[in-house]
């Protein structure tokens, strides 16, 4: 909403107070002030000029020499504009006036002729192309006749003004009026508010006479009322006008259709102007269309129609759109000479609808979404003949033609002081609440600290107790709220230990050098279904979709936190950084239904990448690119660190390397995946060779949760063993060590691989693997012979089931 | 005997002052001290003296054997000192070189800001609590005081999977969630951070996906002045001891009297820039006193029980308190953005 300052000043007197300090006030009391917009630079040298003589410039066809009276003295001046003429009065700059643009006027000679000013076009003063009215676009702006020489031309034309423009919040409908804006600028300056004259003085004939109304649509058209004007002379109308409806951003058409658009500014009520004589009949139907029901709308477009639109007929055609658009069929145009004017009540999701189906968002349209206040709908038809009378030679025939159910009444809300208080946390006293209700021009009754308030019908926003504590605290000062904190009992905050470990495991992921990332949940279908993890796709039948995605590029919810990271990652590489190691902690979606009915479930995972080299030391010439190994000890080093043991095992998971590639499971449960990239998924990607880790944290929290954190630091001695063993090639160090753990029970505490080894010294197809044992029982000293008996099931145990003898 | 000695005293500190090395000093070390060292030699032929005579040349031999050792030892400590010091000479190496490089990770800035967040509201007693981001239409609108064609569904457009489902378009249904458990009969202290979804086109300031915060108190007697009380103190905390807030009113649907919440512009201490558009205050978050019907809804009784309730956006956040001029920086991950704030 753009609100004049100068047309608010009609309705309230806002003193001296300056447009940035009347913003600043307004803001702080509900409706915020987005911008302060001055029409022109003010400049004292721009006055009404009479343009005595004008002929043609001695040396050059396309110029005037005009001799302008400007009050105090006459200049010569010449001038380029087609319409200029003799008798006009006409804008001038001065010498010293400085128009937009910093355009300064001085003094000129032009083809030898002196010039001593300029006679100005609107576009020239500063206003927008689109204003301009189109008789006036490519010449200077002629004044009406009784307008006085020397006077202020910027004042004139409004040019003067500021321009406030207001963010209202979807409650705030009331101020998408004047006089809306009138009530709340009155409320804050604490003055009194002049209302329009709503003074119609009628003609004898009677207008239902000349119209008859019917709704038919029940319930969605609670107030219809038809005026009948006559003998209209279409012009332009009032300067004044004018400059108001460019003010508020709408171009002013003629006197007819601009007095509705006035008042529809004016009372927040939006109007109709038919042509009576184009209207067709004498009879207005207001009903629902009819499906597949055409008409054609101002802006020519011809519209199909649904049974959910409103439409006004003449009982055989459509002829508009209601609360929308006006049909072309009956609109106002030069030679109209009697208005039937509409003033009515339509039903807001009625209109909202039908605007929204034909993409139509008008002035009008927007303000009957909101609803419209009811006490002002018959009003602001008054209000219309009035101006149409006094502006467009209107007789305004006897009487309304009107269908009213519309309910007027004015809601009771009930307050008492100290429950203000109480909510607020303030010390208001009876006289102050008094006061405030005054302010807001609400009526009400008292008893000592009860209150009871009718809200006015312009405020449909207020209806609970809670709305008014609004209401008080707004005009008592948001800025007058103490400060306080909470009195009720302290409770101690804090992390669950969920939360904490979340954050455990996010801060070991940064200490190994990886770099937190966050993406999309929202991905394409095809990345939705990659690198998922292969207990996720036992679980997710489909990937979830949005039902209107705006782009197929967030069109799908990930099932794998993956394939956007990897796109992070790559995104990097081209842009010449190789080295990454990335991880993301997030939620994956998964839904065991076909078609989703109920809300999937949400998995939190980590998941990470390593790209490029991984230990780099540039003038040593050292450098190690990532491997299977960096990633698996990174994710070894976690389960460390949370005390969990889990096992790896060779897998094959869709879009990763078939030989390098490992499961992560908990006892027989899998948690997730570890390895390199396909080959062919990074060249998809633009990358080298990659390595991921992707973990279900959902798991590994519920295991951490039930199991016991930390065990005590052992008392007594350790005892370590190494052995070295003979194996074929095929066989997996996991699994021999497996075997060890397995036979040495519970005494061996650790064990290590630290060597493998093939090629010389041994048979082709065998490899040496060697593992360090640590024993320890915590509660005792261990003897050398339990250890030695425990080495001996050891060494049978993986003969029998791996073959492996005693590397010599 | 007695001049010898002295002799030979006189004659192996100057060659110990000579020497200048290890090896020379051993050499004097055997010459004069040693079994067969001139020393020894006058001790042997003692037995030629007098019984008076014999203890007091034997003590004398003693402290000239003493002497010439310390000498030695002295001397030979001097030797090593320098010696060690010629090697570690040699060890010398350029430290003007770089270091070994080392992997450095660290948290995301909107990670950063929300846990910073969080421990501010846990300082004031608040509990975190999470919710799904795929939310019923009862819980992300209908709980919150938005039923269906409610007009202010427009000011979130939302992306829906079916009529009933859509990703959350703020964390607020994790409140109406929380409340609900309660049943309508403890207190809630709480917020929720989380991801949340609108329908916007990606540009400089509109992300399809963002960060929000939001915070919830209900409990007997709760005050406006309260809400005020504790987003000055988060405020002060955030943004610096020397801000000051201001609140205004707003509307949101699910608070009643509604607020937005600005600190005085950084830049220009309340001057007016172009950071806060001249008004010398920054909107930072928008909050209110838990509208009945939403407290109704979760069960309850509004004129027992009262609230307030605030959500901000840690990208704004991070917007304002580091600069970033994009919203979109946030979710590119590119590692020289990640990298820069985790000094932050
Ligand atoms: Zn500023």
């Amino acid at each position: 909403m753009f609100v004049s300052l100068n047309w608010l000043k009609n309705y309230v007197d806002i003193g001296n107070i300056t447009p940035e300090e009347l913003a600043e006030k307004i803001t702080k009391t509900g409706i915020e002030v987005e911008g302060i917009e001055y029409v022109a630079d003010k400049s004292s040298n721009v006055v009404v000029g009479y343009v005595k003589e004008c002929e043609k410039h001695p040396n050059a066809d396309k110029l005037n020499l005009c001799q302008v009276d400007v009050g105090e003295e006459v200049l010569q001046i010449i001038c380029g504009a087609p319409n200029i003429a003799q008798g006009q009065k006409v804008a001038v700059a001065k010498p010293g006036a400085v128009l937009p643009g910093n355009f300064k006027i001085k003094k000129a000679k032009l083809r030898g002729v002196e010039s001593n000013g300029m006679i100005c076009s609107l576009q020239e003063l500063g206003i927008e192309e689109k204003f301009v009215p189109k008789e006036v676009a490519d010449g200077i702006f002629v004044f009406p006749n009784d307008v006085e020489i020397g006077s202020d031309a910027l004042s004139l034309l409004n040019l003067d003004d500021a321009i406030l423009e207001l963010g209202l919040t979807p409650n705030r409908s009331d101020a998408l009026s004047m006089l809306g804006v009138a009530y709340e600028v009155a409320a804050i300056l604490d003055v009194p508010i002049n209302l329009p004259d709503e003074n119609v003085e009628q003609v004898a004939d009677k207008a239902d006479q000349f119209v008859d109304v019917k709704v038919e649509a029940t319930g969605l058209n609670p107030y219809y009322g038809a005026f009948v004007v006559q003998d209209i002379k279409v012009g332009p109308s009032p300067l004044w006008m004018r400059n108001y409806l460019i003010a508020a951003g709408i171009r002013p058409i003629n006197n007819v259709v601009d007095i509705t658009n006035y008042v529809l500014l004016e009372y927040g009520q939006p109007l109709h102007a038919f042509d009576y004589d184009k209207f067709g009949s004498k009879e207005i139907v207001v009903r629902r269309a009819q499906d597949g029901e055409t008409m054609t709308t101002l802006d020519d477009q011809e519209r199909t129609l649904k049974s959910d639109h409103l439409v006004i007929t003449n009982g055989h055609e459509v002829t508009a759109l209601a609360g929308v658009m006006g049909g072309a069929n009956s609109e106002v145009s030069e030679t109209t000479t009697t208005v039937l004017l509409e003033a009515a009540y339509f039903n807001p999701a009625a209109v909202r609808t039908a605007s929204k189906d034909h993409g139509l968002r008008s002035e009008s349209s927007t303000r009957f979404e909101k609803g419209v206040d009811p006490d002002r709908v018959k009003r602001a038809g008054l209000r219309a003949c009035h101006l149409l009378s006094k502006y467009a030679n209107g007789k305004v025939l006897t009487g309304v033609v009107e269908l009213d159910e519309l309910d007027r009444s004015e809601k009771q809300v009930s307050i008492t002081t100290s429950r203000i208080n109480d909510r607020l946390g303030t010390d208001i006293s009876n006289d102050e609440i008094v006061d405030i209700l005054r302010k807001l021009n609400f009526t009400f009754t008292q008893e000592e600290e009860s209150f009871t308030i009718s809200v006015p019908t312009r405020r449909q926003d207020i209806t609970i107790f809670e709305d008014m504590v609004e209401e008080v605290a707004r005009i008592y000062g948001y800025d007058n709220l103490p400060f306080t904190l909470p009195q009720g009992a302290s409770q101690a905050g804090g992390l669950t230990k969920l939360q904490q470990l979340k954050r455990d495991i996010k801060q070991f992921f940064e200490s190994v050098g990886l770099m937190e990332t966050i993406t999309y949940s929202l991905t394409t279908k095809e990345r939705a279904e990659l690198l998922v993890s292969p207990e996720v796709k036992q679980d997710a039948v489909t990937p979830v979709s949005l039902s209107m995605p705006m782009s197929e590029e967030h069109s799908t919810l990930r099932l794998s936190i993956l394939p956007e990271l990897l796109s992070s990652v790559a995104y990097n590489v081209a842009r010449k950084q190789a080295d990454l190691g990335y991880y993301e902690v997030g939620t994956v979606f998964i839904s065991d239904e076909e078609q989703v009915t109920k809300q999937p479930k949400e998995k939190l995972r980590a998941s990470g990448a390593i790209t490029g080299d991984w230990l780099v030391h540039p003038w040593q010439q050292e450098k190690k690119q990532v491997d299977f190994y960096v990633v698996k000890g990174i994710v070894e080093a976690l389960f460390d660190t949370l005390n969990l043991s889990v096992i790896y095992k060779q897998a094959k998971v869709d879009g990763m390397h078939p030989g390098r590639t490992a499961q992560v499971l908990i006892g027989e449960k899998l948690i997730g995946f570890i390895g390199q990239l396909h080959p062919s998924v990074q060249k998809d990607f633009d990358l080298k060779d990659t390595y991921v880790f992707d973990l279900d944290l959902d798991y590994i929290f519920h295991v951490h949760e039930n199991e016991p954190s930390f065990e005590k630091i052992a008392r007594f001695p350790s005892t370590s063993r190494d052995i070295a063993l003979v194996v074929n090639e095929q066989v997996n160090a996991g699994e021999v060590q497996a075997t060890i753990q397995q036979a040495g029970g519970d005494l061996i505490k650790e064990i290590m691989v630290f060597d493998v080894y093939q090629g010389e010294h041994l048979e082709a197809g065998k490899k040496s693997l060697a593992f360090s044992l640590l024993y320890l029982d915590p509660t005792r000293t261990l003897t050398d012979e339990e250890v030695e008996e425990s080495y001996q099931k050891i060494l049978e145990a993986v003969k029998e089931r791996h073959q492996a003898v005693l590397r010599g | 005997m007695k001049e010898r000695l002295q002799e030979l005293q006189t004659e192996a500190l100057a060659k110990v002052t000579e020497s200048s090395t290890l090896s020379d000093l051993q050499d004097i070390r055997v010459a004069y001290l040693g079994k067969k060292g001139p020393i020894t030699e006058v001790l042997r032929g003692m037995g030629k003296l007098s019984p008076e005579e014999r203890p007091v040349i034997g003590e004398l031999a003693n402290k000239v054997r003493e002497a010439i050792a310390n000498e030695l030892d002295s001397k030979k400590a001097k030797l090593e000192a320098e010696e060690l010091e010629k090697k570690l000479e040699k060890e010398t190496i350029d430290v003007t070189l770089p270091g070994r490089p080392v992997q450095v990770g660290g948290p995301h800035l909107l990670t950063s800001i929300v846990e910073e967040i969080e421990d501010l509201f846990i300082g004031m007693g608040f509990e975190i609590r999470e919710g799904p981001e795929v939310e019923t239409d009862y819980y992300n609108f209908e709980a919150l005081n938005l039923p269906k064609g409610h007009p202010a569904r427009d000011m979130q457009d939302s992306f829906y999977i079916t009529e009933e489902l859509l990703m959350r378009t703020h964390t607020s249904p994790v409140q109406a969630r929380t409340m609900g458990q309660f049943n309508g009969s403890q207190p809630v202290k709480m917020i929720c951070p989380g991801k949340v979804y609108r329908r916007d086109t990606d540009d400089a300031t509109h992300s399809h996906q963002f960060t929000q915060v939001e915070g919830l108190y209900v409990d007997k007697d709760v005050r406006m002045s309260d809400l005020k009380g504790v987003l000055n103190r988060f405020a002060k905390q955030m943004f610096g001891e020397d801000r000051e807030i201001r609140l205004r009113p707003s509307f949101f649907p699910f608070t009643e009297p509604s607020v937005e919440m600005d600190i005085s512009c950084k830049v220009c201490n309340g001057e007016g820039c172009s950071v806060c558009k001249g008004t010398g205050w920054i909107e930072i978050l928008g909050g209110g006193m838990v509208h009945p019907r939403v407290l109704e809804m979760a069960g309850y009784d509004p004129k027992e029980y009262s609230g307030f309730a605030f959500g901000m956006g840690p990208e704004r956040i991070a917007m304002l308190k580091y600069g970033v001029d994009d919203i979109r920086h946030f979710y590119t991950n590119d590692v020289r953005f990640l990298k820069q704030y985790h000094k932050a």
